[in-house]
């Protein structure tokens, strides 16, 4: 695990990072949301040991980090880059061996990541050469050809095609499930929510929440139903501790204190109408990460 | 390399089990200079430029022992009896023979001949010159008298081979300075750019980029130099130009040493410039100030080769001892302490070069967006 300690930066009079902490668990995917300027990638960075924090500390299970364990960290900044005139096999090699791999170690794991991720191309070819796609291929094969412990993706979707992003997401599920941490940043909330096992919300450089995704959705909220009937349900709006968040004819969300609250709401429907459905809703990370932002 | 590679594999068995596997700062380097000199070496321009500048040096001095004969050609000179008397002895004409002043001038006339030299009462070296339109100057002066000269100091250095010397190991200076110091400057942006530097950083340190990237260039500069001094010694050596081999041999000693370390320092100021801005159009903007440092004591070096006091000064001046250094070995105007003294004064400076570019790239390179100035640069 992976743990980040009261970690403060300022960039010149601007204090970009406050006091932020967060944990990264071991072979879970850690999604890492905030709007831009928030403070991600200077985290990343700082995580990285790109640049240094200003004060607080970095912890891999307990003990403080050092260059050792960050050189097993795979790591894929937001703003790609690679050797563009450089033959790709070439790039690989070269990135792998400052993290002590052989030449011969290096170029066999290269070529075989670049088999695994389907790489279309010789890996003889100049980066510039092949497509897009394949470049983003590249990038990844380049934060994996060390065979890292850890993985640290900014904005890893950004600027992809569906198919990448599966490609993409498939790679890194795998990677969690090896039981190593993963830590990625994306503006994609939906990607995020189907993704991630834990959630860290930052807003202008501070923590907003931290948590499971299930974890988060019931701290920031009272809990959600929504209710289906064959008739009217301008009736929901008069009931105590209830409170609508919508109401569509005969379709109502609403949120209740607890489950035997909004089951009342039920048992009343059932007495003045037919119930076709009736289910907790799951608030959408979206608003979640709204929510929690505008604040 | 292999020993290298012998200890990174022990090392990596023996770390991979703590998860400890980072590179050493030596082992770093040396893939950054093994890089950056592989990535030139395969570069269809560098290595054209380096074989065309080393051919031309080559030829050029080959050719050099030739060229007054080249240059020189043979006028046809008309002489009657008394003119064929007067012109004995001077090369580079060919006399034809005329009976009298009148089968001079007709030859003259039809431009058979370029001149003729002919009986004058006149004239008190009782010869005249004919020409049609100016007479031939050569051909004046070898007639005219000559006082006697006396040769003081016969081997005292010639003002115009001096300042050929100067001229010389101050272009060697400067386009190795402007060349190599735009090699690594537009390496550092490219690596900036294409935001690798990124990933670079994470596995190693901004100063093993910014020093394997000074040696190797270092390295580069002086092999294409050495290339091409050794053309030009063969060159030498094929026209028997005894001039090349022989007086400058010692100056060139000392252009050497200072010429190595005054690379370092400019290919480091480079690299801080590089590091200061995102994109290749920026680069003049910081790198003008650089270039300025390295123009204007070469030429101060070229406009007062002849000036004892002012080369004394450019010999201590970082920027321009390595030019005026073996420049005044050359005239014999330095005692044998100042090049150390000197060589000594550079070596600190480039130290000190060396640790602000540090700072200057450690600071820069991961600042995008518009460039930076020196003082900023300086001051975050």
């Amino acid at each position: 695990m992976i743990t980040l300690e009261n970690i403060n930066r300022s960039f010149g009079d601007k204090q970009v990072l406050h006091d932020l902490s967060f944990d990264i668990g071991d072979g879970r995917m850690t999604g890492f949301v905030g709007s831009n300027g928030s403070g991600k990638t200077t985290t990343m960075r700082i995580l990285l040991g790109v640049l240094a924090a200003d004060s607080g500390r970095i912890l891999v299970d307990g003990t403080p980090i050092t260059a050792g364990h960050r050189s097993a960290i795979g790591y894929m900044p937001e703003e790609r880059g690679l050797y563009p005139k450089m033959p790709i096999i070439d790039q690989l090699v070269y990135l792998a061996r400052f993290h002590g791999l052989t030449r011969q170690a290096a170029k066999k794991r290269g070529l075989d990541l670049l088999e695994q991720l389907e790489l279309k191309g010789e890996p003889t070819d100049t980066l510039e050469s092949v497509s897009l796609g394949n470049q983003q291929k590249v990038q990844i094969a380049a934060a994996l050809i060390h065979d890292p412990q850890a993985l640290v993706l900014d904005e890893p979707f950004s600027g992809l095609d569906p198919a990448a992003v599966e490609r993409t997401l498939g790679v890194l599920t795998d990677f969690a499930s090896s039981g190593a941490p993963v830590l990625f940043s994306s503006h994609q909330l939906d990607l995020v929510e189907r993704l991630v096992d834990d959630l860290v919300i930052i807003n202008d450089g501070r923590l907003v929440a931290a948590g499971t995704t299930t974890e988060l959705r019931r701290q920031r909220s009272l809990p959600e139903w929504t209710l289906q009937t064959d008739a009217d349900l301008g009736w929901v709006r008069g009931l105590p501790d209830i409170s609508v968040v919508e109401l569509d004819g005969n379709w109502a969300r609403f949120t209740a204190p607890n489950a035997d609250t909004a089951e009342a709401v039920l048992r009343k429907a059932l007495t003045v109408s037919t119930v076709s459905s009736f289910a907790p809703h799951e608030v959408a990370l979206n608003r979640l990460f709204q929510e929690v932002t505008q604040s | 390399m292999s020993t290298t590679d012998t200890t990174t594999a022990a090392d990596n068995t023996r770390q991979a089990r703590v998860g400890l596997n980072r590179a050493g700062f030596t082992t770093a380097i040396g893939l950054v200079i093994e890089r950056e000199i592989m990535v030139r070496i395969k570069s269809k321009a560098f290595m054209v430029s380096t074989i065309l500048s080393i051919v031309l040096f080559g030829v050029l001095v080959g050719v050099s022992g030739a060229l007054p004969s080249l240059f020189s050609s043979t006028d046809k000179v008309a002489v009657t009896s008394a003119g064929a008397k007067a012109v004995e002895g001077i090369d580079d004409i060919e006399t034809v023979e005329v009976a009298d002043v009148d089968e001079a001038k007709a030859l003259i006339t039809s431009e058979e001949v370029e001149s003729a030299v002919v009986e004058s009462q006149d004239s008190p070296t009782g010869v005249a010159v004919l020409s049609l339109r100016s007479a031939p100057e050569s051909l004046i002066g070898a007639l005219s008298l000559t006082p006697e000269v006396e040769l003081l100091d016969p081997d005292a250095p010639d003002p115009a081979l001096t300042y050929f010397i100067g001229l010389g190991l101050g272009l060697v200076f400067f386009m190795a300075a402007m060349t190599f110091g735009n090699t690594i400057a537009s390496s550092v942006v490219e690596e900036k750019q294409s935001r690798i530097v990124e990933i670079l950083l994470a596995s190693t340190s901004a100063r093993v980029l910014m020093f394997g990237k000074v040696i190797a260039c270092t390295i580069l500069a002086f092999a294409q130099i050495g290339l091409t001094a050794v053309a030009v010694l063969a060159g030498a050596a094929i026209s028997g130009n005894d001039l090349v081999l022989g007086k400058v041999a010692e100056p060139i000693a000392w252009f050497v040493p200072l010429f190595i370390v005054g690379f370092v320092m400019v290919a480091a100021l480079y690299a801080a410039a590089a590091s200061m801005v995102s994109r290749t159009e920026d680069l003049p903007s910081t790198s003008t100030p650089i270039m300025m440092l390295i123009f204007l004591p070469y030429m101060g070096v070229i406009i007062f080769s002849s000036n004892e006091t002012v080369m004394a000064v450019l010999s201590y001046i970082p920027f321009s001892a390595a030019v005026a250094v073996p420049m005044r070995v050359f005239l014999g105007t330095i005692e044998w302490w100042e090049p150390l003294v000197s060589l000594f004064i550079l070596i600190v400076t480039t130290l000190l070069a060396l640790l602000l570019a540090t700072r200057i790239f450690e600071r820069s390179i991961l600042k995008t967006g518009p460039k930076l100035t020196w003082g900023q640069a300086l001051r975050r």
